[in-house]
């Protein structure tokens, strides 16, 4: 698989502004910047795009709030902010974020009421947020600015205590989406009996010590 | 459509000369998916036509019923896009049918990507168009993210600027808790080539927002708007006196939270906002026998009790508080 990854060019995704299109036929979106820096340091290929460049384009998409949007002047969005926190933490270009501004925005995303954290401002609480606003916060060590046994208690609460799985939300249906990313949340929030996983790669820690630091 | 959904495809003499191809999951699939019949036939059947390369107007309609199963098929809307090419068949038309595919669910983005790629080829004369499309999807959904992002790209790539902060204002009188349409105004009043900038807009874009934070304080983004404007000009900022004056006449009422006007408070004086005995009093006024240190330590620690779920972030700000900063 290795093999075949190699041959694809991503290279040739990469805009002239530094910014990826999803595939040949040209969509750019952060989420693709991301995408393609955490593909490429997992194979130890970064070489093969123009990371500045790539860096410069994800700095352009940097909000007043400190957050991020999908390209220069969208609406900053934890998910967007997950792709781009994540492709700088990867990249060792940290340095872009300001990581007090970021971090007040972050935790405004947890909800007094339910715990639970929105994506963006006077949004619903939805359990896929417990890893993009969280891993965003790990990442620029500011995670101790949330709650976290209220949004302990909020994914908890997403669960169907009847059937398994875990929901976007308290009482709503249950889908592997949502249980993934609250497991994930879990993780992140160390609780106990989860494996450790890493907040930019969302991947166990053990997995990406065996490829990050293996041959 | 002029096919009959409920034959076959492989009942249909239209289709009697192509031979489908099926979906090859390998020797050993991990987790098949159970693909319900009609789907697998109309896969096959396009899989056969893909890899022959076929762009018939027959081809344009399969493309149709398979996108009808599936809109998230990338490779089929690519596909779709070859074809249209090839024939060199009416965009407007292609317009009504992305939209007829969005009715049934636009948070798709393989479909406003087809849009914008269909919309770029039309040019500036469909600027009114798509930002009327745009438009009707918000009225269903204020916040959506895609007709946002596409609403940007038009108003970059082909025009119609004149009315857009207008838009926005209409939003916000719909819902004032709008984020999307205060980052619109953003968009608007920094990008536009019909104003003249953020400076420019200032003084008429602080006015407006105060008197929105006034009718709503406990609104995130009005009061983060109301930061923006003054960008990299932090002498304004402070010196400005609508600014700190919005600060004070929440924090006198009782009717409302208080944390947005706290919070702004303190930018100010971390800032270098020297701190009127007004200001002071209105602090002092909220303060539950707290000891009377200085502004900033005492708005913060008034903010870990108003917003307490932050209060890990508000202690942080208290420690960050230098005597010089009061």
């Amino acid at each position: 698989m290795f093999f075949y990854m190699q041959i694809l060019d991503i290279a040739g995704l990469q805009n002239e502004d530094g910014s990826f299109s999803g595939d040949i036929w040209g969509k750019v979106d952060t989420r693709f910047s991301y995408i393609v820096i955490c593909c490429l340091s997992i194979l130890k290929c970064l070489d093969k795009i123009n990371v500045k460049k790539a860096v410069d384009y994800i700095v352009s998409c940097k909000n007043m709030d400190g957050g991020f949007g999908c390209t220069p002047g969208a609406e900053s969005h934890a998910g967007q902010i997950f792709c781009c926190v994540g492709a700088l933490a990867i990249t060792g270009n940290l340095h872009h974020v300001d990581k007090d501004l970021l971090g007040w925005w972050l935790c405004e995303r947890q909800d007094y009421e339910s715990g639970g954290l929105n994506g963006r401002s006077e949004k619903l609480p939805d359990v896929c947020y417990s890893l993009w606003v969280l891993s965003s916060l790990i990442m620029i060590d500011r995670v101790h600015w949330i709650e976290k046994a209220k949004l302990v208690k909020f994914i908890l609460d997403c669960q169907d205590m009847d059937n398994g799985g875990i929901s976007d939300r308290p009482n709503y249906a249950v889908d592997i989406f949502h249980t993934y990313f609250g497991v994930a949340g879990l993780s992140l929030l160390e609780y106990p009996g989860v494996k450790t996983i890493d907040p930019a790669y969302a991947l166990p820690v053990h997995v990406t010590n065996q490829i990050l630091f293996t041959k | 459509m002029d096919f009959d959904e409920t034959v076959p495809l492989s009942q249909r003499s239209e289709w009697a000369d192509v031979v489908p191809l099926t979906q090859d999951d390998g020797p050993n699939p991990v987790v098949p998916i159970a693909y319900k019949e009609e789907f697998r036939e109309t896969m096959d059947y396009f899989r056969a036509i893909y890899f022959s390369d076929e762009r018939s107007p027959r081809a344009l309609r399969l493309t149709e019923e398979t996108l009808r199963l599936n809109s998230g098929n990338y490779t089929v809307w690519h596909f779709r896009r070859l074809v249209l090419e090839a024939l060199n068949h009416d965009l407007f038309e292609e317009l009504e049918f992305i939209e007829r595919i969005a009715e049934d669910n636009s948070k798709n983005y393989q479909l406003w990507h087809h849009r914008r790629w269909v919309a770029e080829k039309l040019g500036p004369d469909v600027a009114g168009r798509e930002l009327e499309f745009t438009r009707r999807v918000l009225s269903l959904d204020a916040k959506h993210y895609h007709a946002w992002s596409h609403r940007q790209w038009t108003l970059r790539a082909l025009g119609g600027w004149e009315d857009e902060l207008d838009y926005c204002h209409e939003l916000l009188e719909a819902d004032v808790f709008n984020n999307s349409a205060w980052n619109q105004r953003y968009y608007v009043i920094t990008r536009s080539p019909l104003l003249g900038g953020l400076e420019a807009m200032r003084e008429s874009e602080v006015s407006y927002t105060i008197k929105a934070i006034l009718a709503n304080p406990a609104n995130e983004s009005s009061w983060r708007y109301l930061k923006a404007l003054y960008k990299d000009d932090k002498e304004s900022w402070i010196s400005d006196s609508s600014v700190s004056s919005v600060c004070l006449n929440v924090l006198s009422r009782t009717d409302c939270f208080h944390g947005f006007a706290l919070s702004t408070l303190l930018d100010l004086l971390c800032d270098g906002l020297r701190p009127t005995n007004e200001h002071k009093d209105s602090v002092r006024a909220l303060a539950n026998e707290e000891p009377d240190t200085n502004l900033a330590i005492l708005v913060c620690t008034i903010l870990g009790r108003v917003d307490p779920i932050r209060a890990n972030y508000w202690a942080w700000r208290k420690s960050k508080i230098t005597v010089a900063a009061m």
